[in-house]
């Protein structure tokens, strides 16, 4: 029994970040953006890293994401997939909507039949069936993000990472938005690392919102999220731990201003 | 979708135009605020409409230019047989292009210009992405790429005709030469400033190699590549204007050719025909590039509003 509690702890682990330090450039000139991060985000688990600008948030998720190399310490992620949205959509203006989903399908060399029915399936789960033939700027913001999502979804990645997709949304869309990641999460049974410097966002979505000090990053603290989902951005719930976060925050950003 | 969203949607299918096909009710139930981005595109009238506003300028200009001719001919500061007015040179132009001689000219001209132009396509793209791809090589090349660029064709000639004699290879040269050098320079800037998210973007994606080129770095330069075409149009068109006065190759009676003969035969009203028809066919061929290009950018959503 406790061996087989203890090997379902090891493989329940997705991402996994011990130590973790990332240094830019060398000499006097060098600069700690992250320093000694411990951070283990499990299966199905929605976490979000939340810290004022120049805490490494972005940082953290390039190296988990495989786009830069770190400079101590040890991330495992099993050799999983990962994903990557952004804060732009990023969607290639020479493809159509369905084209820029199917692109990560057509990357792995999956047929074109077989292409063209998942990406109808994806753009279906972000409620955009219809727009497949358009270009991507016909669309909203927000619908931009969506596609961003289904072409991150077409990874088929064990992992989603989000650097602040929603950061340029205007509040509304956002909050349509937060209900649609938080179903989309659900259904396809999703791990997320989720970066904003939004509070009530990270308290609105995360199962755990783990805050970063500023420069180095560190971490400070680990709250765990438990309200019943799905929630509300404007609850009382979520606006009293977002303002007590936001208090944890703040004492942070003023010890670094002095 | 759930029905905590009716309001917000009943509010936005009020504030979007109803009757606009780009919104559809969908895009209101998906998006919040920002379905309103989504505004309804304006009618630019009819064709007929259309066509005259872009015409009467281009009319009213062309009309400007032919007076302010004869009023330089009325003054009489050259005789009428040195600068004929505007309409002996219609009248010739009239009796010029009527004749099927004439289209031969144009045909061979073209052809040299086409033949010239896709060559130059050809090596300017190869020279232009082993440049942009290998780093020694930039260094070795990349600024006399611009050199050559800046360097006036006409310079050209003197080599072109040792190392070819009077023959159509000679013309090709020049033309070639003149024009790679802007395909090239198109083609490596478009590369350089594919935007950082996208190459990003590819990195997600996991793109490396020939992929990466396939599906992000050649697309991406597109734009760029089509200025660069279209400037290395120009030069090719003019280098080759220059060749055919310079390199007359026997028997083939080109557009240049011809306009020589004119001159030779003190003919003023039938140099400027030519000038004309080379004006004209720069032109269309401008127009052509322009419509290629502002298709791309509607495609992409780069123009205005």
């Amino acid at each position: 029994m406790s061996l087989l509690e203890h090997t379902d702890v090891r493989t329940d682990a997705v991402v996994r970040l011990e130590n973790v330090s990332k240094q830019y450039g060398s000499g006097a000139s060098a600069l700690l953006a992250l320093d000694h991060v411990s951070l283990t985000v499990r299966q199905g688990e929605f976490v979000c890293l939340l810290g004022a600008s120049g805490c490494g948030k972005s940082t953290l998720l390039s190296l988990v994401a495989g786009l830069d190399k770190i400079s101590g310490g040890t991330l495992d992620i099993g050799g999983r997939n990962v994903s990557l949205m952004f804060q732009e959509a990023a969607l290639f203006p020479w493809l159509s909507v369905a084209g820029n989903v199917e692109l990560p399908l057509r990357l792995q060399g999956v047929g074109k039949a077989e292409r063209r029915k998942r990406a109808q399936q994806l753009l279906e789960i972000v409620r955009l069936s219809g727009f497949g033939e358009k270009r991507p700027h016909e669309l909203s913001g927000g619908m931009r993000q969506r596609v961003a999502l289904a072409r991150a979804l077409a990874q088929n990645a064990d992992v989603l990472l989000m650097d602040e997709p929603f950061g340029a949304l205007d509040a509304m869309t956002r909050d349509i938005l937060h209900d649609e990641l938080e179903r989309i999460w659900r259904e396809q049974e999703l791990t997320v690392l989720f970066v904003t410097h939004n509070v009530r966002e990270a308290v609105r979505l995360g199962d755990r919102v783990v805050l970063l000090s500023s420069r180095p990053g560190r971490v400070i603290e680990d709250f765990p999220v438990t309200h019943r989902r799905p929630r509300r951005i404007d609850s009382p719930e979520v606006s009293g731990q977002a303002a007590e976060i936001t208090d944890r925050l703040r004492a942070e950003v003023a010890r670094h201003a002095n | 979708m759930p029905t905590k969203y009716s309001a917000t949607q009943a509010a936005l299918q009020g504030a979007v135009a109803p009757d606009s096909p780009a919104v559809s009710a969908q895009a209101n139930e998906v998006s919040g605020l920002d379905a309103l981005e989504l505004a309804p595109k304006t009618d630019k009238g009819t064709l007929g409409k259309r066509i005259w506003k872009n015409t009467w300028p281009k009319a009213l200009a062309i009309a400007i230019v032919l007076l302010l001719w004869q009023a330089v001919v009325w003054s009489g500061w050259k005789p009428e047989y040195v600068l004929p007015g505007p309409q002996t040179v219609v009248g010739d132009l009239k009796d010029v292009i009527t004749t099927g001689d004439f289209w031969d000219g144009v045909r061979l001209t073209l052809t040299r210009a086409l033949t010239g132009f896709a060559l130059a396509v050809l090596i300017g793209t190869v020279v232009g992405a082993a440049v942009s791809r290998f780093a020694p090589l930039r260094a070795a090349i990349g600024s006399l790429i611009t050199g050559l660029q800046t360097m006036p064709s006409i310079m050209w000639f003197p080599l072109a005709i040792l190392l070819f004699q009077i023959s159509e290879s000679a013309i090709l040269f020049v033309v070639v030469i003149g024009a790679a050098p802007s395909v090239a320079n198109g083609l490596i800037s478009g590369i350089d400033y594919v935007p950082r998210t996208w190459l990003r973007v590819g990195q997600v994606l996991g793109m490396k190699g020939l992929a990466k080129y396939r599906h992000l770095i050649l697309p991406a330069s597109l734009p760029s590549f089509i200025s660069g075409l279209k400037q290395g149009w120009a030069f090719s068109w003019r280098s080759l204007m220059a060749g055919e006065l310079l390199v007359i190759v026997p028997g083939a009676l080109s557009i240049g050719v011809r306009m020589q003969q004119a001159r030779d035969l003190s003919d003023s009203s039938l140099v400027i025909c030519y000038i004309i028809v080379v004006l004209v066919i720069g032109i269309l061929i401008d127009v052509l590039f322009n419509a290629a290009d502002n298709a791309l950018r509607k495609r992409w959503g780069l123009t205005g509003n």
